[in-house]
């Protein structure tokens, strides 16, 4: 039970780290990718540049979020 | 690949992995100069076992099972993680919300907590050393080969990648083998923020080409000009951080030149 409960610690403090809304952020657009990648036709050039900007985006947000709260 | 390119792969992996090995070290330092170099040693030999293990299967898993696409989407998202936890830092310390990371400071903590811990023996080992060395060792060491992987794989030359690590280990454990102390005159806060800017860039290529596994056929997505459009990633990452840095005091309320950096407003969790 420790050797679990050590094992699922490392692999949060691994991914997660200090701030959890940066994994939740890029899981987030990947789900909504997903979603847009599996509807749109395979040579949809417009995709990666907006997907890119949607990372950035989710990132700045969770900045504000976190300077707004000090 | 030509030799520009080249010098590109291995300054890259050289200097990411170099940072994480700065970090891996302190951590080592601490534990082996309070506690028990002994356990400190062993906990670090175990971790390089470890991630060999680690390397050897996810390596094998990771070409011969995974489609190209899932590979990208899987590393890329870990990249972006890592990268941009390093980028949020940058800024935060940039701006003045956050002290700078200070190596010293770091080895301060970990004696203080080596200190705090108690006095457990297993296996003839001061379990507290051996296990914080293992853990910290092996948490670098895996986010190391992930870079490897990364970058390798997108310069079509992996074992060049390794050699770089390696070369960048092999630095860190002389430099740290003869000063015996923390390397606190490495510029951290300066190499964390190009290789941020490096694993976010090459991350955001990777995640949004790995989304092509959800398509029809799996392949993955193309971005306009290939491998060109990631200079135009590092390109946007480097303005928008610059320009965080410049808006987030004035969005945290403070004005810059009003509040001396020594007292920040110090950002939760950062």
């Amino acid at each position: 039970m420790r050797f679990i409960k050590g094992f699922g610690q490392f692999w949060y403090d691994f991914i997660i780290g200090d701030d959890w809304k940066i994994a939740f952020a890029i899981g987030l657009v990947i789900a909504i990718g997903a979603v847009i990648a599996s509807v749109s036709a395979a040579d949809a050039g417009w995709i990666a540049p907006t997907m890119g900007v949607a990372l950035a985006l989710a990132f700045v947000i969770g900045l504000v979020i976190d300077v707004r709260r000090g | 690949m030509g030799s520009s390119a080249t010098w590109g792969l291995l300054t890259a992996t050289f200097t990411a992995s170099f940072v994480e090995f700065v970090e891996a070290l302190t951590i080592v330092l601490a534990m082996g100069m309070t506690r028990s170099w002994r356990s400190a040693l062993a906990g670090t030999a175990l971790a390089l076992v470890a991630l060999a293990g680690f390397t050897a299967v996810a390596g094998y898993a990771l070409v011969n099972w995974l489609p190209r696409s899932a590979l990208q989407l899987g590393i890329g998202a870990l990249l972006l993680v890592f990268g941009l936890q390093w980028l949020r830092k940058v800024i935060l310390r940039s701006s003045g919300l956050k002290g700078l990371h200070d190596e010293a400071e770091e080895f301060r903590e970990q004696e203080e907590a080596a200190r705090r811990a108690g006095n457990e023996q297993r296996l003839g080992l001061d379990w507290f050393s051996f296990v914080i060395s293992f853990k910290g060792v092996f948490l670098e060491g895996v986010e190391v080969v992930f870079i490897v992987i990364t970058f390798g794989l997108n310069a079509h030359n992996v074992p060049l990648a390794a050699g770089a690590a390696a070369a960048a280990g092999a630095v860190v454990l002389g430099v740290g083998a003869v000063v015996h102390r923390p390397l606190t005159r490495v510029p951290e806060n300066t190499l964390k923020y190009g290789v941020g800017l490096m694993l976010t860039s090459f991350g955001t290529f990777w995640v949004v080409e790995g989304l092509g596994v959800f398509q029809s056929g799996g392949h993955s997505l193309a971005w306009p000009g290939d491998d060109w459009s990631l200079l135009g990633l590092l390109a946007g990452w480097l303005l928008l951080t610059r320009l965080l840095i410049k808006v987030m005091p004035t969005l945290a309320g403070r004005d810059r030149g009003a509040a001396p950096l020594a007292t920040p407003k110090v950002v939760e969790g950062a």
